[in-house]
């Protein structure tokens, strides 16, 4: 059977299959037909889901919900994103869990709201004061849609972490036909490289880490430097303390260096040190002869795909990697799609088509030091790239 | 956890509270812990919840939980923990600077009339930064940013909740004997509560100002300011009223998760025409049916078993200007979803001429344009592409009118007539199978009208 919805929609499946329970939003195009969905389904299911006054009340709802044991989700497009910024900031230093979509629009401030772009690709990186790490997982299809929020709120849960899904207006406003069962949607891995890529482990979402009852909780007690404390809701067995302050292990504001410096080397090693767990791709390396990698990622992933599959009908032998997550970004998969095979050529020009000015090419400049010619196929012109546009920067023609 | 009866609330390993010397914020702490001693609330289920300032240290010397949140956004937090769990006893303690930063959560939360308390430390300026005035500093104070005397007129903080709706609004003073009581009163009102609590900062308001436990006394009199409980209503805590109807929605509806979002199931069972991929543009005007026509088009597809994709663009005020629709039907999944060259442009009103302009400069002999004849009459159209006229004026019979609103829909009929994509049974099968009855009777009617043009 076959169903013919949008990325947005199937976002709102992979919440509801993930466990969602706590929604706060505040409409904008094209984020928010996932307000209006989770504000519809939520209550249905006898959940919580509030429009805020604004985006700041909406991600403070979120954070006091997350705390006292909600499963807790928003999504907003770029200038939502701005505002949401102090609030992710606290997310990442109270160590919540709550996943965060980011249907990107043209900007930068009001821009053009139904207009496709990429342009946030770094934005949601370093949206932080302080520059934390963050996670951000970025689908291209509907079912990568689906596939991936499942996955930020496992993520979420695993890393006690604020994690993006950065769409864009194209993957979530543009219908798409999908396969799906009697049970809903069909739950496969959509990603190559990566883990929990069997099914049915990447379609479910893993339960919060929680303290025992019995022990004595330190909210802040993380057994190693890149591992997390588990959890007490607010309510709970325990009393929690929750800080927006550089804290000791009790939750208590503290300027002791070495306190301090074991807090902030934890917010980075816990996601820095578990790269590879986290990074997500799509690889297509079968043309052993290639001399060409087209990387790609979100919609235009999609111009990529047709490239690819006009080069290979014209005999031009191609690699495709799709980045199913930006940040980190999948180099194990980077790499592996670099690999010579045996007698083969080798890659020796890397294509990278974004819709902004080459903010995840310069990421990838920044990999492969040299070894091969990168080059960027953009526009900012609120159009898409054509297969066309990536298969000349290929010399695939 | 320890169990009652609680002589306190304070947490005696962090203590000594770190106020200055004379500082309200003191007397503010003691009167909190005296009036959750009076209620005896088991401290798991209080939460503290605080932001930026002075008062916002209070919260590591109570054992309740505690949340220490950004600077004005405590409300927002106490809000999100009392949605979670409206079992909670949430109390806010801000400053007078958390009033100006916060204020539009303030008003909301009032309005809402969410089940939390909040307390407001108020000494008339920044105490933490270096003694700023804040909305709720004196007309004429002498502060380090108001040195000529503060020109703005402070906000009523309790008048504006007071309108907003809030359930219960008190004022008050520390040098008030009954301050334990009244805030006991906040704490146990069901709805949103405040209390606005006048204080001294000794490093500063104070030295600025001559300002006195005398003084505090002459500007209530004086300035107008009422004190006592200003307003107590008993209207509906927003919480409860949450959970109340998601309670009575989940009773309603057994529908859950994914399958509550099921959309229209599609099992290929008529024949489709093509071999490859074929592109459809529908050009129209917003409000003209364009994006439902495009979308029966890609149903009528997964219908006959091909893969469809439907692309839309359209102005945010949705009913005015341009409506665009890409089409894209395959065999095979589709990736890029973009059209560059169409098969068939159709063209319903001049609204969206301009947008299908690049598409039909692009298009070549053996594509097909339709457009309508109105259009073409009044201006021509630059293409290569072989130009089917539309003459909508030919569907005209005694109880059916072409119109805008069904333009589009009978255009897409047209091309699936003459084009053959797949077989039209799929298109009115797309029609009766996912539409409200009503709308999917008149677009049937629309349909079987298709075949005069």
């Amino acid at each position: 059977m076959r169903e013919f919805i949008d990325g947005n929609t199937a976002i709102v499946r992979g919440a509801l299959e993930a466990g969602c329970d706590f929604f706060a939003g505040y409409p904008i195009t094209p984020a928010t037909s996932i307000l209006l969905d989770m504000m519809r389904e939520l209550p249905r299911l006898g959940r919580t889901a509030i429009q805020g006054e604004d985006e700041i009340a909406s991600l403070g709802f979120c954070i006091g919900a997350a705390m006292t044991g909600r499963r807790t989700f928003t999504a907003t497009s770029g200038p939502g994103i701005s505002l949401y910024s102090e609030n992710i900031g606290l997310a990442v230093m109270g160590e919540v869990p709550l996943v965060i979509v980011d249907v990107q629009r043209m900007g930068p401030a009001t821009g053009a709201a139904t207009t496709a772009a990429q342009g946030d690709a770094q934005f949601v990186r370093w949206c932080t004061s302080g520059g934390f790490p963050m996670i951000v997982l970025c689908p291209a299809t509907v079912s990568d849609c689906y596939a991936l929020t499942v996955r930020a709120f496992d993520l979420a849960e695993r890393f006690r972490s604020p994690v993006f899904l950065l769409t864009d207006k194209e993957v979530a406003t543009t219908m798409d036909t999908v396969e799906v069962s009697a049970d809903g949607m069909v739950p496969y891995p959509t990603w190559t490289h990566g883990e929990r890529n069997e099914v049915p482990a990447a379609l479910s979402a893993r339960e919060r880490n929680m303290a025992r009852a019995e022990c004595t909780f330190a909210p802040c007690d993380y057994p190693s430097l890149d591992e997390n404390a588990p959890m007490s809701p607010f309510g709970g067995p325990h009393l929690v303390r929750f800080t927006t302050s550089t804290h000791d292990e009790h939750g208590y504001l503290t300027r002791d260096p070495a306190k301090v410096d074991r807090l902030n080397t934890h917010l980075v090693a816990k996601i820095e040190q578990h790269r590879e767990e986290i990074a997500l791709a799509r690889l297509d390396a079968s043309d052993a002869e290639a001399r060409v990698l087209l990387v790609s990622y979100g919609i235009s992933a999609r111009a990529v795909e047709e490239a690819v599959r006009q080069a290979r009908t014209h005999g031009h032998p191609v690699r495709a990697l799709t980045l199913l997550s930006l940040w980190p970004l999948p180099e194990a998969a980077l790499f592996e799609a670099l690999q010579r095979v045996e007698n083969g050529p080798g890659i020796e020009r890397i294509v990278v088509a974004e819709l902004n000015d080459g903010q995840i090419r310069r990421e990838i400049e920044r990999l492969v030091c040299g070894r091969q010619e990168v080059v960027g196929v953009h526009r900012l012109d609120g159009e898409l790239i054509t297969p066309q546009q990536i298969l000349e920067k290929g010399g695939l023609l | 956890m320890s169990e009652g009866p609680f002589a306190t609330y304070m947490n005696p390993s962090t203590m000594p509270l770190p106020f200055c010397p004379g500082c309200g914020h003191r007397t503010i702490v003691q009167t909190l812990d005296q009036a959750l001693v009076s209620l005896q609330w088991s401290p798991q289920s209080v939460v503290l919840v605080t932001d930026i300032g002075c008062i916002g240290l209070a919260d590591s010397y109570f054992r309740t939980n505690a949340f220490h949140g950004l600077h004005g956004r405590s409300i927002t937090y106490a809000t999100g923990i009392k949605l979670a769990n409206p079992d909670l006893h949430v109390v806010v303690l801000i400053g007078d600077g958390g009033c100006g930063i916060g204020g539009n959560h303030l008003l909301n939360a009032a309005r809402r009339n969410v089940g939390i308390c909040v307390l407001v430390a108020n000494n008339f300026n920044f105490g933490m930064t270096g003694g700023e005035h804040s909305v709720l500093t004196p007309h004429g104070a002498i502060t380090s940013t108001t040195r000529g005397g503060n020109p703005e007129r402070p906000l009523d903080v309790c008048a504006t909740v007071g309108v907003c709706g809030a359930g219960f609004v008190a004022r008050s003073t520390v040098f008030d004997r009954q301050l334990p009581d009244l805030i006991a009163r906040a704490l146990r009102h069901q709805g949103f509560s405040l209390v606005d609590i006048w204080e001294l900062c000794t490093a500063y308001y104070s030295p600025n100002n001559r300002f006195n436990k005398r003084a505090m006394f002459e500007l209530l009199e004086y300035g107008g300011w009422a004190t006592g409980v200003l307003d107590e209503n008993d209207r509906p805590e927003y919480a409860h009223t949450l959970r109340q109807q998601a309670m009575s929605a989940a009773g309603r509806d057994g529908k859950a998760g994914q399958k509550g979002m099921r959309g229209h199931l599609f099992e290929p069972r008529f024949a489709a025409h093509i071999d490859g991929r074929f592109k459809v543009v529908i050009a129209g005007a917003a409000g003209g049916k364009v994006r439902s026509a495009g979308h029966l088009l890609g149903q009528g597809g997964l219908l006959s078993g091909l893969y469809a994709t439907q692309r839309d663009d359209y102005p945010v005020t949705v009913m005015a200007g341009h409506s665009v629709c890409e089409v894209v039907l395959d065999t095979e999944p589709i990736g890029y979803t973009g059209i560059v060259r169409p098969n068939v442009l159709v063209l319903v009103a001049e609204e969206g001429r301009a947008r299908a302009m690049p598409w039909l400069a692009a298009m070549a002999a053996e594509d097909r344009a339709y457009i309508a004849q109105d259009l073409l009459n009044a201006r021509a159209v630059d293409t290569q592409a072989q130009v089917v006229p539309l003459d909508f004026g030919s569907c005209q019979r005694k109880d059916f009118r072409a119109t805008r609103r069904n333009r589009a829909i009978l255009g897409v009929a047209a091309v699936l007539r003459r084009e053959g994509i797949y077989a039209f049974e799929a298109l009115e099968a797309a029609v009766r199978e996912t539409q409200r009855p009503e709308v999917a009777t008149a677009n049937l009617e629309v349909l079987k009208a298709s075949a005069a043009l």
